[in-house]
């Protein structure tokens, strides 16, 4: 079943329209990737999605439920987490502050679930009293999704978390992101990074506001016209 | 000299009062609040009337220790800090709330602030009148401290009570889940909603933890001087200048620079003319803004 289901929707900012009728789906249990270049709307998409924008048309099912229009802070409390690719920490907060604001909406005991954030992340344990601002490109993305994993979601939207990273570091946040989908989490991987097409299972490719292929990883990678076209190869 | 400097100490208490609650709705709401001086005052007053009605019961009618108040005035700051918070919970969701939803400027709500600032001001003009009012009369009992220093006991209990009352805030946002959320939001008011956090609840936390410094700072100032209606509105140019100084939504930033204002201010009378204290506080914010547009303290740019 789709955990994640887009139709035919339409979005943008103020008057500007980005996205011109995008439908899409999100597996269960599978890493799906939105690939496309800079400005084609996959940011505009995830914030659509995350209820930080209104879809001006179309319908948006969360776990078969039309959110669709539901604010942000709502959609946090309901399974779904969002990793934005900007500004995306407490920059004055340390580290252990950052993932307890993830917890902020649990009322239920959350210390387990830090530690294994801390587990998934051991880097961050030493740093647990480190101010996020003083992290490095790479920690400050591990940080970012642990945040975003403290409410357990069952979804979470990445958006291009190799953004500035050297290319190890990009591999050691990939081998995360496969462990968080052998924990059960299903994730939606927003990237500009041909990279990334190594770990989906699913992946959609977006220009200018509109799709325009779909298919499992591999074959994208190995078709010769989407490489040239879209993956800048 | 140093008994100005000391002085100073004492202005520089009362303004960071208030430039920790300006600073932390700044960071919070974006909101450059203009009636937090007049806020002030109305703190300040709406204590009067519970002064006369403590003084109907017999025993509240002893002074203090050795300071020149009774236990009445004492008892006055909790209705004046209970009065005060609501009112700027109030004024909040009739006011800047709505601005907010309709994603107006920050000016708008920047000019809509000096409306509310006039608009209190009128109205302790309508109930009090433009008097002087004071809410003891007699003698102010004096301490003389070496460095031939003049101090009134009174300046050390207002001391004493701003940063008590400074020191519980800052243990509050440091500590408490609710502070660090604040904080939070301060930082990346965005992500803060990523997180769930339900802004507009926190929004009234802030005008909560405001509005209390607002009022304490308010009878403060009444005990120093006397009230007047625009003993706030003075306080508005130091009080920005505080919290520029200090850096937007930095709680210490604000403290730092409050104590600054202060002692600068009163410093300068040894060659100013106390009438140009507000120049000096002006001239301070002015040489931050060309020199240092992010505060001393201010957050490096992410």
């Amino acid at each position: 079943m789709s955990i994640l289901r887009v139709e035919d929707v339409v979005s943008g900012y103020g008057s500007m329209e980005v996205l011109h009728g995008v439908s899409l789906g999100v597996e269960e249990g599978q890493i799906v990737s939105l690939l496309g270049p800079n400005g084609s709307g996959k940011t505009t998409l995830l914030r659509t999605v995350f209820g930080i924008l209104s879809p001006w048309k179309g319908k948006i099912y969360f776990k078969g439920e039309d959110i669709s229009g539901i604010a942000a802070e709502r959609i946090a409390r309901i399974g779904m987490g969002y990793v934005p690719q900007e500004e995306n920490i407490f920059p004055s907060l340390t580290v252990q502050e950052n993932l307890e604001m993830g917890a902020f909406i649990r009322e239920d005991d959350w210390q387990p679930r830090l530690e294994e954030v801390y587990e998934l992340f051991p880097d961050l344990t030493d740093r647990r009293k480190s101010r996020a601002g003083e992290l490095s490109g790479g920690m400050r993305q591990m940080l970012a999704i642990g945040r975003a994993l403290m409410l357990n979601p069952e979804l979470l939207l990445l958006d291009e978390p190799s953004t500035g990273l050297a290319p190890r570091l990009v591999d050691a946040i990939f081998e995360r992101i496969v462990k968080l989908k052998e924990q059960g989490v299903t994730v939606f991987l927003v990237e500009q990074n041909a990279q990334a097409l190594q770990i989906p299972d699913k992946a959609y490719i977006l220009e200018g506001g509109e799709k325009k292929a779909e298919g499992g990883a591999q074959e994208l990678l190995e078709d010769a016209e989407i490489g040239r076209l879209y993956l800048g190869r | 000299m140093a008994e100005l400097v000391v002085y100073g100490i004492v202005l520089g208490s009362i303004i960071a009062l208030g430039s920790v609650g300006l600073t932390l709705i700044w960071g919070i709401t974006d909101l450059f609040n203009c009636a937090h001086g007049d806020q002030i005052t109305v703190g300040a007053y709406i204590a009067l009337p519970f002064v006369s009605l403590f003084s109907w019961i017999g025993f509240l009618q002893a002074k203090v220790g050795p300071f020149s108040f009774n236990w009445g005035l004492a008892l006055a700051f909790i209705p004046a800090i209970l009065l005060s918070i609501g009112l700027a919970v109030l004024i909040d969701r009739w006011v800047y709330k709505p601005l907010r939803q309709s994603g107006a400027h920050f000016i708008t709500s920047f000019i809509a602030s000096i409306g509310v600032a006039w608009g209190l001001r009128g109205l302790i003009y309508i109930i009090w009148g433009a008097d002087f009012r004071f809410y003891t009369k007699g003698l102010r009992p004096m301490l003389f401290l070496p460095l031939e220093i003049k101090l009134r006991l009174d300046e050390i209990f207002i001391v004493v009570v701003a940063w008590a009352a400074v020191a519980t805030v800052y243990l509050f946002l440091s500590k408490a889940k609710m502070g660090k959320a604040l904080r939070a939001l301060a930082d990346n008011r965005g992500l803060a909603r990523v997180a769930g956090i339900n802004t507009e609840r926190m929004i009234v936390w802030a005008w909560g933890i405001a509005a209390a410094l607002i009022a304490i700072a308010g009878i403060l100032y009444g005990i120093e001087t006397q009230l007047r209606p625009e003993m706030g509105w003075i306080f508005l140019l130091p009080l920005f200048a505080a919290i520029i100084l200090g850096g937007k939504g930095s709680i210490t930033g604000a403290l730092a620079g409050g104590l600054v204002l202060g002692i600068a201010q009163q410093v300068s009378t040894a060659w100013l003319l106390p009438t140009y204290k507000p120049a000096v506080a002006f001239i301070i914010m002015i040489l931050v803004l060309l020199f240092r547009p992010k505060g001393i303290f201010g957050r490096r740019q992410m």
